[in-house]
């Protein structure tokens, strides 16, 4: 009996509407509710007063206010955190992607001395504990000149980042048909051309996946970008602890500041979403 | 797939090579250079030996880090992995509802770590957070602040929140990738919904599982921020993790020798395990396969 009613239950049978309600539909449902639940409730804070959020406890802004936010946009010492972390994390993933498309090409396609060792040894900085590198980064960026700025942090970030880049970016070639170099290099396609006009648009979805992975982990990293920076570079993140430390608790504004820095997060995914979708169902991420 | 030997290769790794020799080997030397030496100031140091690395290997504080750290990734493996997995196999296949469930996947691992912390504070605390005030009036005394126990239970509950999507969106990646053939094969073969788990899905989403386990287990060892902001390590030194530690002797106390002997181990720990993890994944399961 099960043997014709179990693999109906599997996504191919075409005679099950999606409408229909299942238990894991259920589960998946409270699933997405339970990890929406924080960020709700940091976002009605925000768009509370602090006076109001300590007096009364409400499951939604009763009189919501944008003053948080006005504050934020109108405070310079506010907003140039968003504008530092932005910058950082772009021109690290920039670099991160350079660097690691060749490298990712030459570990799918060829074998060469000591290839498989490099790339293990590549994979071992991505395990690296941040907080090692914490002294000898800053009297490293110190020497040459970088603290303090946009450069030093998203040097810093390649560390973790390029190998990670590498190791995805590497998936998803291999995931590339040989065939395709081959026909290309028969009808004449010298290699930079083949690697530009042909291989990297097929890999779009890839770089686009590894790009995502890139902006998320410096985005959100913060030990090493608040060590490496002091006032000019400085990102959100440690401005948050900063001021709030310094004007005692604010819960609305900090709920503001919050919310702020999940927009970028929230934009990159919005607008990867069909990559993400397809570059994840290619597999072997 | 066999590949055809070329060292020019070698070519296309360099950047890579330099970039990350820029910001790993250098900074990894001083490293080895502070741990073996005492310093007293810019220009006055002494050559120790292997005093710093017996003195950590013989610390009671950093042993039990070393077990707190142990405790919390383990936890951290049991839970999300099989809990992520689960997801994968209840999100929709297609239509709109696979957007809105990777969108609402990703959304968390997108916030930065500290925000991850204060997110956390502001839900808990039982004067303004949700968890925290449904809690007090359901008349269940909770505590992070002063109870190791109901500190850990907070920052468990944190940490699958954040980091569970993430194994979800892989291990559906993984599921994504099976051809529609296996499971036409399942269904003539009448296998039972575990057996098409047990012999079609979980070995197709070995690899993708092998990356969801090292991932989760370096990060969850490496874990410092979201720690830091919701308890700072305590209640007493109770969540005072390796990170957490090291920091403290490195910049709350200066200690730079002691520090730099610790971070190597540190990271030798965190690379050995790292390896096994490696070495086992791409072997459990490998005969069954045909």
């Amino acid at each position: 009996m099960t043997a014709i009613e179990a693999p109906m239950n599997l996504s191919a049978a075409p005679r099950r509407k999606s409408l229909a309600i299942s238990p894991a539909k259920v589960a998946l449902i409270v699933y997405f509710v339970l990890l929406m639940l924080p960020i709700y409730w940091m976002l009605t804070m925000s768009l509370r007063t602090n006076a109001d959020i300590l007096t009364s406890f409400a499951f939604y802004p009763e009189r919501p206010t944008l003053g948080n936010y006005i504050k934020i946009f109108t405070d310079q010492s506010w907003y140039s955190g968003y504008i530092n972390s932005i910058i950082y994390v772009t021109l690290n993933t920039g670099v991160s992607l350079l660097v690691a498309i060749p490298a990712a090409y030459a570990f799918s396609r060829y074998r060469f001395l000591g290839d498989k060792h490099l790339f293990f040894w590549l994979l071992t900085n991505r395990m690296a504990p941040p907080a090692v590198f914490l002294l000898p980064f800053f009297q490293l960026y110190s020497t040459v000149n970088l603290i303090d700025t946009h450069i030093a942090v998203a040097l810093a970030h390649s560390l973790f980042n390029v190998p990670l880049a590498v190791w995805i970016l590497e998936g998803f070639m291999s995931g590339v048909p040989k065939e395709i170099d081959e026909t290309a290099y028969i009808d004449g396609y010298s290699f930079p051309r083949f690697f530009l006009r042909i291989f990297i648009p097929n890999i779009a979805s890839g770089i686009g996946v590894t790009a995502f992975f890139c902006f998320m982990f410096s985005w959100v990293e913060l030990l090493l970008a608040r060590t490496l920076t002091t006032t000019v570079a400085k990102p959100i993140a440690a401005v948050m602890t900063r001021t709030v430390s310094a004007t005692g608790l604010d819960w609305g504004l900090l709920a503001a500041a919050g919310v702020l820095t999940i927009v970028p997060g929230a934009l990159v995914i919005w607008f990867v979403r069909n990559y993400m979708a397809k570059g994840f169902a290619m597999g072997r991420v | 797939m066999d590949k055809p030997v070329n060292q020019k290769a070698w070519f296309m790794v360099l950047p890579v090579l330099l970039l990350v020799a820029f910001s790993a080997i250098i900074p990894l030397m001083t490293v080895v250079n502070y741990s073996v030496q005492d310093i007293f100031g810019p220009n006055e140091r002494v050559f120790v030996g292997t005093e710093w690395f017996l003195d950590v290997l013989t610390s009671q504080r950093i042993h039990d880090a070393l077990w707190r750290q142990f405790l919390f990734s383990g936890l951290v493996l049991l839970i999300e992995i099989p809990l992520g997995v689960m997801i994968a196999l209840a999100m929709p296949k297609k239509g709109w509802g696979v957007s809105v469930s990777l969108v609402l996947l990703a959304l968390p691992l997108l916030i930065p770590w500290n925000v991850i912390g204060t997110i956390w504070i502001i839900f808990t605390r039982p004067d303004i957070g949700l968890l925290g005030h449904t809690l007090q009036a359901l008349d269940i005394a909770f505590d992070h602040t002063g109870s190791p126990l109901h500190a850990w239970i907070t920052l468990m509950a944190m940490e699958v929140w954040h980091w569970t999507p993430l194994v979800a969106l892989l291990a559906y990646a993984g599921l994504k990738a099976i051809p529609d053939a296996f499971y036409q094969a399942a269904r003539i073969d009448g296998a039972s919904r575990w057996a098409v788990f047990r012999y079609v899905q979980l070995p197709k989403m070995r690899g993708v599982l092998t990356i969801a386990v090292l991932l989760r287990f370096m990060d969850s060892f490496l874990i410092y921020a979201e720690p830091f902001v919701l308890t700072g390590g305590g209640p007493g030194n109770s969540t005072t993790f390796l990170s957490i530690y090291l920091v403290k002797i490195a910049v709350g106390q200066f200690d730079l020798g002691p520090a730099a002997a610790f971070s190597i181990i540190y990271f030798l720990i965190v690379l050995l395990f790292s390896w096994l993890f490696y070495q086992v994944l791409q072997n459990v399961g490998r005969g069954e396969r045909t």
